[in-house]
């Protein structure tokens, strides 16, 4: 077979491949034009329904909407600010874990602190259900210390629900996200710190001077990350801690996009619309940090 | 695990004689035990109250009286499972599709992995590109939706496999393992006249077994816990949920839980409050141990993949 050939052949082993690609990630992309028509399923799109920028107008003309997609940027903004605010959490977590001199003991809180992290989000909210129902654990026990006479309904409280989300993605992610400095963290010159010990360093000053400036570099690439995702925070967790008490402060964008679309009589040209803005907003992020990226560590992450 | 063994030493070290530990040092260890012990009962707690609510007397744990022993213990609630209607059927959906998906995820990761590493590929940077550029872009929900419906995904049990079975990263990471294997070995099997496929099967995927075991646990967990495509796909087809929609309607939705609690065991029974009558709090802990065992079972097993598999987060493309 000349060379040729095979080149072709062996395109046309991947080639199947290649168009499964193309229909699974690349084909959504053309949804994006029913932005443009008046789609109400199960009517097909065709000339007659189509309407230009009708709904990309909608968004901003209706007062009613524009407070709406107000209130969900501002949900959106919030939830991603306050974990970009705490992203150092898991860099100190794995600083100070690497401090445990007792192996057993380390590698149990390693273990145990990961664990959530392979479980999904309706886990999570099941194990919230049962941990935190009236009659659950977490009233309990505070009922029995006498710290509160009633049980807390803290499910359906709409109170913090920001900070309590962030606890639960934090509860389930953080072990996990450690372990990545965790092998920074191993990777660390270990003259540099027999160095400074024989200069009479204490661990204090270790941890300043030498292991947290080494994670440095990883945590900015972390950082970077949680701002090219800043709009995306996913809707699954969401999705399943909302109920109608929390609803108006939970709901982020793509929660949002999903509400629109299967509450009442459903507009799908509106969420699509939304999802639409919203990732081109997205790729602009994604540039920005992976050339701030590019500028200060002289690689991007692309 | 490797990136501990170093730090194991350096704790050796710390244990010499010649650098005691000061009165600050000292403080700063207590304190440091005494929160991660804090970290650790918060995240293994939830796990072991389920447990042993589960397998003790089912009036007790209804009213919370269940929370660090378990009390008159029973296996009736598991027993029970199997009169659940719609729960095996869904448990056989979860099997399956954590088989099926995962068992495709590997097999695509580690071919177009080995593929996009030959030079012999036509347009190989192109093609390579074409597939890792969709880690970064995303049509967004609906348009996603009805894309799959228009090409027969929805409402089929092919829609929780087909749109998970190509992953960039898991490619990448094979192409890189790829790379990493010596030249040579591919060169002896063209000598011999292996054909590209011949190579990838008897050459190249017995040496990249390592990887290939990190990927088929991780694809097997994302396939196992997957929820959403469950809720966005598969609209119309009850039959077709999986255990983590059907847990997820348990917790929800207050009516068939009662509904289920006065079909699996004698409403009296509930009312006399005995230890074994079917209630609410029952079946939501039990059916939640169900899904969330298969992770814990295995995870003892994947721990050692932790390191590589973070890679996969922090890949470059």
């Amino acid at each position: 077979m000349s060379k040729k050939a095979r080149s072709y052949v062996e395109f046309l082993y991947i080639l199947p491949f290649l168009i499964l690609v193309a229909l699974v990630s690349y084909y959504p992309l053309y949804g994006w034009i029913y932005a443009f028509h008046d789609y109400m399923p199960p009517r097909p799109i065709s000339k007659d329904t189509f309407v230009g920028l009708k709904w990309f107008a909608f968004i901003v003309e209706n007062p009613v909407r524009l407070a709406d997609v107000g209130r969900v940027l501002t949900n959106t903004f919030a939830m991603s600010g306050i974990s970009l605010l705490f992203s150092w959490f898991p860099m100190i977590f794995a600083v100070f874990l690497n401090e445990i001199r007792c192996r057993p003991y380390r590698k149990f809180v390693q273990t145990v602190t990961t664990l959530p992290n392979f479980i999904s989000w309706v886990l999570v909210y099941s194990i919230a259900f049962n941990v935190l129902s009236s009659t659950g654990a977490v009233n309990t026990i505070l009922q029995n210390l006498g710290m509160i006479e009633k049980p807390v309904a803290f499910l359906s409280s709409k109170e913090h629900v920001w900070f309590r989300m962030w606890l639960w993605l934090t509860w389930k992610n953080a072990g996990w996200a450690a372990i990545m400095y965790l092998a920074a963290i191993s990777a660390i010159d270990e003259q540099m710190i027999e160095a400074a010990k024989v200069d009479g360093a204490t661990r204090m000053q270790i941890i300043m001077h030498i292991t947290i400036p080494c994670l440095l570099p990883t945590y900015f690439v972390i950082v970077m990350l949680n701002l090219a995702n800043f709009l995306s925070n996913g809707m699954e967790q969401y999705y399943v801690f909302m109920n109608n008490f929390n609803k108006k402060s939970i709901e982020v964008l793509d929660l949002y996009v999903y509400n629109i679309a299967t509450s009442g009589r459903g507009n799908y040209p509106l969420s699509t619309a939304i999802s639409m803005l919203k990732s081109l907003v997205s790729v602009v992020l994604l540039f920005i940090t992976n050339t701030a990226s590019r500028l200060v560590r002289g690689e991007g992450f692309i | 695990m490797r990136e501990n063994s170093r730090a194991h030493i350096a704790h050796h070290r710390g244990r010499s004689p010649m650098d005691r530990q000061s009165v600050g040092d000292r403080v700063i260890s207590v304190i440091t035990y005494i929160v991660y012990a804090f970290f650790a009962f918060v995240c293994a707690y939830p796990f072991y109250y389920i447990i042993i609510n589960s397998i003790s007397a089912n009036n007790l744990s209804e009213r919370g009286k269940v929370l660090f022993i378990p009390k008159e213990i029973h296996f009736k609630n598991y027993e029970r499972m199997a009169s659940i209607p719609g729960l095996m059927d869904a448990a056989k959906i979860s099997v399956l599709r954590t088989l099926i998906g995962a068992a495709l995820t590997v097999f695509i990761a580690a071919f177009l992995g080995y593929m996009f590493t030959r030079d012999t590929l036509w347009k190989r940077k192109l093609w390579f590109r074409f597939v890792s550029v969709t880690m970064y872009f995303n049509a967004g929900v609906i348009p996603w939706v009805l894309s799959m419906r228009n090409l027969g995904l929805a409402n089929n049990f092919w829609g929780y496999i087909f749109p998970m079975v190509v992953q960039p990263f898991y490619i990448i990471l094979c192409k890189t393992y790829c790379e990493s294997v010596p030249r040579e070995l591919q060169d002896a099997g063209e000598i011999d006249g292996a054909g590209t496929l011949r190579i990838f099967f008897s050459i190249m995927l017995p040496v990249i077994k390592p990887i290939l075991a990190t990927i088929a646990i991780f694809a097997a967990v994302n396939q196992w816990n997957s929820f959403q495509d469950n809720l966005l796909l598969m609209t119309n087809r009850p039959d077709l949920n999986t255990l983590q929609y059907v847990l997820y309607q348990y917790i929800t939705q207050a009516n068939s839980l009662k509904a289920l609690v006065s079909n699996t065991t004698n409403a009296s029974a509930v009312m006399a409050g005995l230890a074994t009558a079917a209630t609410a709090t029952s079946i939501r802990m039990s059916v939640t141990v169900v899904v969330v065992l298969p992770v814990m079972l295995i995870y003892p097993f994947f721990q050692r993949f932790f390191t590589r598999g973070i890679m996969i987060g922090a890949v470059k493309g």
